[in-house]
């Protein structure tokens, strides 16, 4: 199945069937890259979409636009839909483009499993906003708390196509976790040693071994979901003498290191963008690696934070408040580092470096009411209230995505051979800058001043009208934001400048090549003798012009979409309750994976 | 880090290069934007702010966030200062020179590490000491309560009296109030935020509250953990009385009440309605000494409560139409389902309930 360098160039332009065909097949990292990229970012506009219809519907108080049904099922779709379908994989796309190529290698460990992780995410993403087509989309928010979520409280499948649509989506995620430490782990260029690395590398290596601890866990809470729903087991029912809480323990012991899942690739691609266009190293390289990886650890050991309210009793409360502050500390640490970095540089301002500085300024905001409600007795009062949305808001749009459009404006030359248009782009970036703020920072009041979370209308007696309509305002500005962005998409795809290898001066190797890259990354592989590739005197080997030999690179195959479409096939088998289909979709499963692994791999 | 110490040679970039324009102006315009968003927040009436408690619970959360706050507002000021700071010192001009290539300082980690610290140590000592003191143990002689969560209402019991309502909580002024909730169905979440932080209420556990009221009044609250459906219509209200008025409220209460026979007019024919089999009302709801139905509110003195439904409607002849002639469409998904009635008989309905006081 491998593909010689000569052979592969032909076949792609063959005919449209053969160049759709060669992306469904494809274990090339970089369409994979693109794939999720593309289909991530549609996914993030749905999102959006359904967050300004939530807007929409608390311009005023007492609004009647969309019922209370339609509202509670947009809320918890706008954030499954942004943790596990936009941000996350959004993520993914940079891990799956940039990571394989900032290590000086040809592909992932496991391309085929690459391409399963992506067509299994696709497939879930699908499977469950397939829920909207047949008016019954989960409604019980993306925490799903239980007894809600039992069948006496939601007897429709609302519930059922979230909790097997989550466990769908966390095969991908688990099976790119994999992926991703091995590839990070064994596939280094030599000399590219651990401390070596690109921040970004480090900060998805860490990601992923949260991914991999942290999603087991959600999956057991999801299969006990799924017993009790399909089989009539009692894990959360009460009345049976089973515990809401345990689902409140096992989702949150998944949820707070979600959480650093999301923001921590952001961080690393500002660790990256902020050296390039300041002109100097990262400051503290080594204490930044170490504060990211401290993160990851802390992350563990703070999820009862989430359930203050629930009153686990004082000394639980008081441990958790103080493991929780001390996340402050290393998130506060990369801070200053960054600053540091910024500090004596010679910085441009690129839209690109716009983003990383927009992700620092609203970041702190976002850490500093973070650190208000560690604290037990005055969480209180915020939590369950607009003060968290505005709270999280900044830190994962503030925060995690402010970094990926950072990114996309970092990476997108390589990706794309052109530059995005730089005008274009700061309109972008203020709109966005000034919306966010605009939609967000009213919330922190709306919250003190006593709106809960989650009510599809309020009383007018609340005096909260105008500062919603203020958010609600702001949210638009957002979305012209992004229209903004598409606009310059369109724009750049045919007329943007060319980009040649290395259009920002960037130290790290993915800058080494041209862009976009070859199918096999390097015409030879590098030695690394430096953490800035590029920018050290004799950091590198250099590239020949041309490899001096056929490279193999991994080939097509169609079976990790046809084990995904199995998977799916199962999922959906079970939400109309045919067993026939369950067993169907597990041999289509079985099959493609035995036939995968006896796949000849090289030709 | 020796290894690190050469200087390194960027690749030297061509690309037209611009400067930010009027970055420091909007940053401003949102400064303002917000400043107006504070004066607006401070001046208005708001019913469930967390920021004007009037109970010690409320309080000594309210004088902890404060401090929290200050602490916030101080590092906010210091680090976003840093941030502008460099970014306007140190965007490239024409002629800057090459930056030198600095990789760390011991020292700065260390300082920079240290300072969040100890402004921890700042906020984390009076939390612990707040938490201790806000855990829901009332003192001796507190008024005990019990809460049950519905979707969607509140009931209150007090043993004390033997008495039973819902959705508004009598409490008297300057005494500790002790409550001890539970949820009949899923979870919910007991707030008043003039009286203090909110606590879940779960199924098949108990959960606690204390606070005592320092000022008479209304004060409103809501559900604050999400429970399906009417989730937005769980309102309640806690209702600090004066001693002598909550006395009056109490024996009220504890009163029976009046006899359908010495009703007269459209309140008798209500009455009659309400203990009709056919049209449902008493296969739910309590009044004491007539109907023994416990699915929904005990109505027994449902006249002398301010509003209905879960405080989504005041209580009087056009909100009590309204909600029987309509309850799932005033509030989704309510189990009160719509019973066929005519005008008339809503309005002898509703009379009657009236009477109830």
């Amino acid at each position: 199945m491998a593909t010689s360098l000569a052979h592969d160039a032909s076949t792609v332009r063959d005919s449209l069937m053969a160049r759709i065909w060669s992306w469904v097949t494809t274990t090339d990292h970089k369409r994979i890259g693109i794939l999720y990229g593309v289909t991530a970012f549609l996914l993030f506009l749905l999102g959006g979409l359904e967050a300004l219809i939530i807007r929409l519907q608390l311009a005023s108080s007492g609004n009647t636009l969309v019922s209370a049904e339609t509202y509670n099922e947009l809320f918890t779709m706008h954030g499954t839909t942004m943790v596990f379908m936009a941000v996350m994989p959004l993520s993914a796309a940079f891990f799956n483009f940039v990571v394989p190529l900032q290590i000086g290698a040809r592909d992932v460990a496991f391309p085929r499993l690459n391409a399963f992780s992506y067509w299994v995410f696709l497939l879930g993403s699908l499977f469950m906003n397939a829920s909207f087509l047949i008016g019954a989309a989960p409604n019980a928010g993306w925490f799903g708390y239980a007894n809600l979520t039992a069948t006496q409280y939601s007897p429709g499948v609302n519930i059922d196509f979230w909790v097997l649509g989550l466990q769908i989506l966390g095969i991908a995620s688990i099976a790119a976790g994999i992926n991703f430490i091995a590839t990070i782990v064994n596939m280094r260029a030599p000399g590219l040693r651990m401390m070596r690395l690109p921040v970004f590398t480090w900060m998805t290596l860490v990601t992923q071994f949260i991914v991999v601890t942290a999603f087991p866990v959600i999956t057991v809470a999801l299969v006990f979901l799924m017993f009790d729903r399909f089989f009539g087991t009692n894990f959360y029912s009460v009345a049976a003498g089973g515990d809401v809480l345990l689902w409140q323990h096992l989702f949150w012991l998944f949820g707070h290191p979600e959480v650093y899942i999301l923001i921590l690739p952001a961080m690393g691609i500002i660790s990256e963008v902020i050296p390039t266009f300041s002109r100097k190293p990262l400051f503290g390289y080594a204490v930044v690696v170490y504060s990211g990886l401290l993160i990851g650890i802390l992350g563990w050991g703070v999820w009862a934070h989430h359930m203050f309210q629930v009153g686990l009793g004082p000394v639980a409360d008081s441990v958790f408040a103080a493991t929780t502050m001390l996340i402050a500390i290393p998130t506060g640490v990369k801070i200053f580092n960054w600053i540091a970095t910024m500090w004596g540089g010679k910085i441009r301002f690129t839209t690109s470096m716009l983003f990383a500085v927009g992700f620092i300024a609203m970041f702190i905001i976002g850490g500093l009411s973070g650190v208000m409600h560690s604290s037990p007795p005055a969480d209180l009062q915020q939590t369950d209230t607009y003060f968290v949305v505005a709270h999280f808001h900044y830190v994962l749009f503030g925060g995690a995505m402010l970094g990926i459009f950072a990114g996309i404006y970092y990476w997108w030359p390589k990706v794309t051979g052109r530059l995005l248009s730089e005008p274009i782009g700061k309109v972008h970036f203020w709109l966005t800058i000034v919306g966010s703020n605009l939609a967000f920072f009213p919330m922190h009041f709306i919250g003190l001043l006593g709106m809960p979370r989650r009510i599809y209308t309020y009383d007018p007696a609340l005096g909260l009208d105008d500062m919603n309509l203020v958010a609600t305002v702001g949210a638009f500005i957002m979305g012209l934001g992004a229209l903004v962005f598409l606009v310059n998409v369109w724009y750049s795809r045919k007329r943007g400048a060319p980009a040649g290898d290395n259009p920002w001066g960037g130290a790290t190797l993915e800058w080494a090549i041209p862009s976009p890259p070859p199918v096999y990354n390097f015409t030879a592989l590098p030695e690394v003798r430096s953490r800035v590739p590029l920018w050290a005197k004799d950091g590198m080997t250099p590239l020949p012009e041309s490899p001096s030999e056929d490279i193999h690179v991994p080939g097509g195959s169609f079976w990790p979409v046809l084990a995904a479409v199995g998977i799916v096939l199962m999922a959906i088998g079970a939400l109309i309750k045919v067993l026939p289909v369950v067993l169907g979709g597990g041999v289509v499963l079985i099959v493609s994976v035995y036939a995968w692994a006896f796949e000849p791999f090289e030709v | 880090m020796a290894r690190f110490q050469r200087q390194y040679v960027p690749r030297v970039n061509n690309a037209p290069r611009k400067h930010p324009h009027g970055a420091a102006r909007s940053a401003a315009a949102v400064v303002l934007a917000a400043a107006v968003l504070v004066v607006s927040a401070c001046a208005g009436e708001f019913p469930q702010s967390t920021l004007h408690p009037t109970a010690d619970f409320g309080e000594r959360i309210d004088a902890l966030y404060r401090t929290i706050f200050w602490w916030a507002v101080g590092v906010f000021v210091v680090v976003e200062a840093a941030l502008l700071f460099v970014i306007l010192r140190y965007r490239e001009r024409p002629g800057s020179a090459e930056p030198r290539h600095v990789h760390g300082s011991t020292l700065l980690e260390i300082a920079w590490t240290l300072a969040p610290a100890v402004v921890l140590v700042f906020i984390a000592v009076p939390t612990i000491r707040t938490i201790f003191q806000t855990d829901g143990t009332a003192p001796e002689g507190a008024l005990e309560v019990e809460v049950i969560g519905h979707q969607w209402w509140w009931e209150f019991r007090y043993p004390e009296y033997g008495i039973t309502t819902a959705n508004e909580m009598h409490v008297p002024q300057g005494r500790p109030v002790a409550l001890s909730m539970t949820s009949a169905d899923v979870i919910h979440s007991f707030w008043v935020p003039k009286m203090g932080g909110k606590r879940d209420v779960l199924p098949r556990r108990t959960t606690r509250l204390a606070f005592t009221p320092d000022s008479v009044g209304d004060f409103s609250g809501q559900c604050a953990e999400f429970c399906g459906a009417s989730h937005a219509n769980m309102r309640l209200r806690v209702m600090v009385d004066g001693e002598g008025d909550f006395a009056a409220w109490v024996t009220r209460q504890q009163s029976l009440p009046v006899v359908s026979e010495s009703l007269t007019g459209l309140a008798r024919q209500g009455a009659e309605l309400f203990a009709n089999p056919a049209k449902l009302c008493f296969g739910c709801h309590i009044v004491e000494g007539i109907s023994p139905g416990v699915l929904g509110p005990n109505l027994t003195h449902v006249g002398g409560r301010t509003t209905i439904a879960s405080g989504i409607l005041p209580n009087t002849t056009e909100g009590l139409t309204r909600w029987i002639r309509d309850p799932i469409g005033e509030k989704p998904g309510s189990l009160m389902p719509q019973v066929p009635l005519t005008e008339d008989e809503i309005a002898a309905l509703v009379a009657y309930l009236q009477s109830l006081d």
